[in-house]
């Protein structure tokens, strides 16, 4: 096997310089720890439970105090998920999660800020915040569960819903062209991109701890199963006797290998663009999380089980960009430093007054 | 200017007068707002009191010599306390054909009139739409005109100052000549001048042959004036006797500003402002991203939602949360101005009021958006209502909000507007004992058996307990859907819905308790008819009030500071007179609320022109009412 890398492959593994900040959990916590009273009211068999379970189960391991932590949701299935879990949480409005959730982590920098939404919530109704919030890299970590229908209003299309499907509000088959939501966050210089699926508890941890540990915007799509509207969506990555072959899970410093015995890979065509081929081939990729550039991971996140008959998973990018938080916070110790603390009598008089006795 | 040129200026005969409105007027990229400021600086200085009002076109530079592109700034100045900017103008400075088309109807026969002889050629004229030179057709023959060949005057007064020769090409010359102006005025009306030197020297001090050139363009208009046949006499108007104390000049929204930054100290909280730019509020955000050493943050958010759930994001994280916008941005902050009623966390949501709907008039002035600060809502979420009466107020007023947005856990609406945001008064500085007390607590501890539930209320505010995320033990969550009385988990009960409704709006209507009384002020004691003001329309009522009573007739005037809820005493004020008038920049925002909460059968008077009402106008319709 011959494996091109793009000269050198980007830096050490990404820390949380930011999670520094965050005050530390007393002594070891556990699931139980971060379970609410409340009764979880998702249709039964939703990917939504075991994205709760697992998230309940990844962030004893943050390490971080539970009364630091704030869950920010949105409108939708997705975004009752605060309720359930034992922190400081808001159940906001439609879409604007990714906008409340940036003046609550660039005021306190001593929180780890999670916002939860969904295909709809943040990439249709809320699709600007989603948007602005990645490019301009603030401290928050977006987990946008993809179940590619709308739910909560009972079965529409969604902007990742393929074209021609039939909904309620689509009887005969969807025009629109859907969202890639990989590409759109590349696109939109996140700094932080990765994918996994509700039921693969091992991966989606994995991918999670790396957007823990990610000190700025991290974006990361779950595949999740509406079993009411659009059950099976992502049916051929979960069977298992076809998931490996349509499944890449992507490791940063490793071969771009899959296949149920790693037969195949991924390289770079002749045009530029990323071709499935047998991994004894020449040429075969190496995936780089870190790169600067995000030219390869873009090219990856265009691999879909419809163009090549494979869909990514695991961490796209993820490289150190200075938070919009941390400049913010500097900026204002900075003009601290400099100018002392503010004196409020002298602004308001200004330079130019005049006495009358 | 030399003593010697003052004794000159003495020689000619000085007319006392008591106040004196002027206005400048030019093309937008004439320099006449900075003019204008730079006039008042000198009037501040030399103790006058003082109020202005800018006009300008919404486009940065709307086609040269247009009367769309032309930009006026009016100054009003007196030995009195006055008011209002001034009806009309007494002189009237036309730097071009198109700013005398612009405002000529504006100036009284006799009126002062200055135009910039050089600027009347053929384009100009067509440019402004005459098709016959109105200096020599007669168009003028009712003023007092002073025919001034002001840029040519300029370009040599700055060609012959010492430094400036050679390093400054004839447009920059050119450039100067709203100096030269300034500098007329400035003989005329025997304004002090070291002030505008000195401003002029740091303005420039990147390039002193510019500020030296200006410094000269203004030296000649000065000298121009002294030795010009065409002033025939000059005019003096002493300081005003005022209030002893420290005085500053400040704009509505620069005292915004300032308010909110003083809210922050006296609250204990950082002041987190979330915007999206918008005129006239945008200078909100301009001031407010300076002072940084407050610890202030700014976020200039990518839409008008983005602004305001920041802030209520940052509130929800113990800051002070404020939003600034105008009409059109409260109509997209509106679900979250909701959210923030169900969430009952603390924000102070500003809007400057422009002219409306829609894009409307965006920098002129207009009160129409007091209904839908009021109601534009979906469901029943009431927002206390704030309106500062001058420019000055609006400091206080900034305060008043973040006091009832932080012991009432509310959103908190202040509507200033395009003629208080641009418009400069004199303030008395207040002193740092004299502002209130707002300090806010966090609940730190359990408030139910251990628990905490963060619907349990205060039992005289109603308020809900402010627990900020990083309070060990109090981890709790909400949200916009219906929550259970006290415990505050989701609930979907019809009868607890009920009474989560009507306890916000009791919470809020139980403001009215802690606020003023609404104030009447009535001489005679026996007026039977009452002109009931909100907001900016203050300074035009009360100088109408003041013509009527000058001339014998009994009036009582009434100024509301908060209009929801109204203070206590609102609705036996208003039954206590035969007749009610409501003055208001919009159709009867206000009479409508009146009528519905009072019964009273209040009269309206309406204008929606996106300018202040005149103090004559007004007076006449107040007498009208009182001869009814």
């Amino acid at each position: 096997m011959t494996i091109t890398t793009n000269g050198k492959v980007g830096g050490d593994r990404v820390t949380n310089r930011l999670l520094d900040l965050v005050p530390a959990a007393p002594g070891k916590q556990s699931r139980k720890d971060f379970s609410s009273d409340q009764e979880v009211r998702w249709c039964p068999g939703c990917g939504d439970y075991a994205i709760l379970s697992t998230v309940q189960g990844f962030l004893p391991e943050l390490g971080v105090a539970r009364e630091n932590i704030v869950f920010i949701s949105g409108i939708g299935c997705s975004s009752r998920f605060p309720y359930y879990l034992e922190t400081y949480g808001m159940h906001s409005i439609h879409g604007r999660a990714p906008a409340i959730a940036t003046g609550l982590a660039t005021s306190r920098p001593d929180l780890s800020v999670w916002v939860i939404t969904g295909d709809g919530d943040s990439l249709s109704i809320g699709g600007n915040h989603l948007l602005h919030a990645l490019r301009r890299n603030v401290n928050i970590k977006i987990l946008m569960f993809n179940n590619r229908i709308y739910g909560l209003t009972k079965g529409q299309y969604s902007p990742t819903s393929e074209v021609g499907k039939i909904t309620k509000s689509t009887p005969y088959g969807s025009l629109d062209r859907p969202y890639n939501p990989t590409s759109l966050t590349l696109g939109a210089e996140a700094t932080f991109v990765g994918r996994s699926i509700d039921s693969d508890r091992q991966h989606l941890t994995s991918v999670l701890r790396a957007a823990a540990e990610h000190p700025g915007a991290a974006f990361v799509e779950i595949f999740q199963n509406c079993n009411i509207f659009n059950d099976g969506a992502f049916d051929t990555m979960k069977d298992r006797d076809t998931r490996d072959n349509v499944t890449l899970r992507m490791e940063h410093g490793q071969p771009l290998v899959f296949g149920g015995d790693g037969g195949k890979a991924v390289r770079r065509a002749a045009d530029g663009t990323l071709e499935i081929c047998a991994a004894g081939d020449e040429g075969v990729l190496v995936h780089d999380a870190h790169a600067t550039d995000p030219s390869q991971q873009f090219a990856l996140s265009r691999l879909t089980g419809d163009s090549h008959g494979v869909t990514p998973i695991g961490v796209f990018r993820d490289v150190d960009v200075p938070s919009y938080d941390e400049e913010m916070n500097a900026q204002i110790d900075g003009a601290k430093e400099r100018q002392g603390a503010g004196n409020l009598m002298s602004l308001i008089a200004g330079r130019e007054t005049w006495s009358v006795s | 200017m030399s003593e010697q040129v003052r004794e000159q200026v003495r020689e000619r005969e000085t007319r006392r007068l008591d106040r004196v409105v002027v206005r400048f007027a030019g093309d937008s990229g004439d320099g006449m707002q900075l003019t204008g400021e730079q006039f008042t600086s000198e009037t501040a200085a030399f103790g006058n009191d003082l109020s202005t009002l800018p006009d300008f076109p919404a486009e940065i530079r709307a086609p040269a010599g247009s009367p769309a592109g032309v930009s006026g700034f009016q100054l009003h100045f007196s030995d009195h306390d006055i008011l209002t900017p001034g009806d009309a103008p007494d002189v009237l400075v036309a730097m071009n054909p198109a700013a005398l088309k612009a405002y000529l109807k504006d100036l009284p026969p006799g009126a002062d009139l200055i135009v910039n002889t050089d600027a009347f050629t053929g384009g100009n004229l067509k440019k402004a739409g005459y098709t016959a030179d109105p200096l020599t057709d007669g168009t003028v023959d009712k003023y007092r005109v002073h025919k001034v060949p002001l840029t040519s005057m300029t370009i040599n007064a700055v060609n012959a100052a010492e430094g400036v020769a050679g390093l400054v090409n004839k447009k920059e010359a050119e450039r100067a000549k709203n100096m030269f102006a300034l500098g007329l005025m400035s003989w005329l009306y025997h304004r002090p001048t070291t002030g505008t030197e000195e401003f002029l020297r740091q303005k420039f001090k990147k390039r002193p042959e510019i500020a030296e050139a200006n410094v000269a363009a203004f030296r000649a208009g000065f000298n121009y004036g002294e030795t010009t046949e065409s002033f025939s006499v000059t005019y003096e108007v002493a300081p005003a006797r005022m209030k002893s104390g420290t005085y500053r000049r400040i704009s509505g929204n620069l005292a915004l500003s300032y308010g909110l930054v003083a809210a922050s100290e006296l609250t204990g909280l950082p002041v987190f402002l979330g915007s999206y730019p918008i005129t006239p509020a945008s200078d909100i955000l301009h001031e407010l991203s300076k002072h940084k050493q407050f610890g202030v943050r700014t976020f200039q958010a990518e839409d008008e939602i983005a602004g305001i759930g920041a802030a209520l994001g940052a509130a929800f994280g113990g800051s002070l949360g404020v939003t600034t916008t105008s009409g059109p941005g409260v109509a997209l902050k509106a679900e979250t101005i909701g959210l923030a009623v169900s969430l009952e966390l603390p924000l102070v949501v500003i809007d400057i009021q422009r002219g409306g709907p829609s894009t409307g008039l965006p920098t002129k002035t207009e009160q129409a958006d007091l209904l839908q600060a009021m109601f534009g809502r979906n469901g029943e979420a009431p927002v206390p209502i704030i309106a500062p009466r001058s420019p000055a107020d609006c400091f206080d007023a900034a305060i008043e909000a973040a006091r009832l947005a932080t012991k009432y856990r509310t959103p908190v609406f202040l509507l200033s507007d395009g003629y208080l945001a641009n418009g400069s008064e004199p303030w008395l500085l207040p002193l740092r004992e004299s502002l209130p007390d707002i300090t806010v607590e966090f609940t730190t501890e359990p408030n139910h058996d251990g628990d905490f539930w963060p619907y349990l209320r205060d039992p005289q505010t109603f308020a809900r307990p402010w627990a900020v995320p990083g309070t060990p033990g109090l981890e709790h969550r909400i949200g916009g859907i219906e929550k259970a009385d006290g415990i505050g988990t989701i609930s979907y009960d019809p009868a607890n819905h009920d009474k989560m409704v009507r306890l916000r709006q009791a919470k809020i209507d139980g403001i009215a308790a802690d606020i003023p009384p609404l104030e009447v002020d009535d001489p005679s004691d026996s007026a039977r008819v009452l002109v009931l003001g909100w907001g900016s329309t203050f300074g035009p009522i009360a100088a109408a009030v003041r013509r009527v009573r000058a001339k014998g007739l009994q009036v009582a005037q009434a100024h509301l500071r908060h209009l929801n809820p109204f203070p206590a005493n609102t609705g036996e004020v208003l039954r206590a007179y035969d007749r009610v008038l409501v003055p208001e920049m919009n159709l009867g925002q206000l009479r409508t609320l009146v009528r519905a909460e009072f019964l009273v059968d209040a009269i309206g008077y309406n204008q929606v022109r996106g300018l202040p009402f005149k103090a004559a106008e007004l007076a006449g319709v107040l007498e009208d009412v009182i001869n009814q």
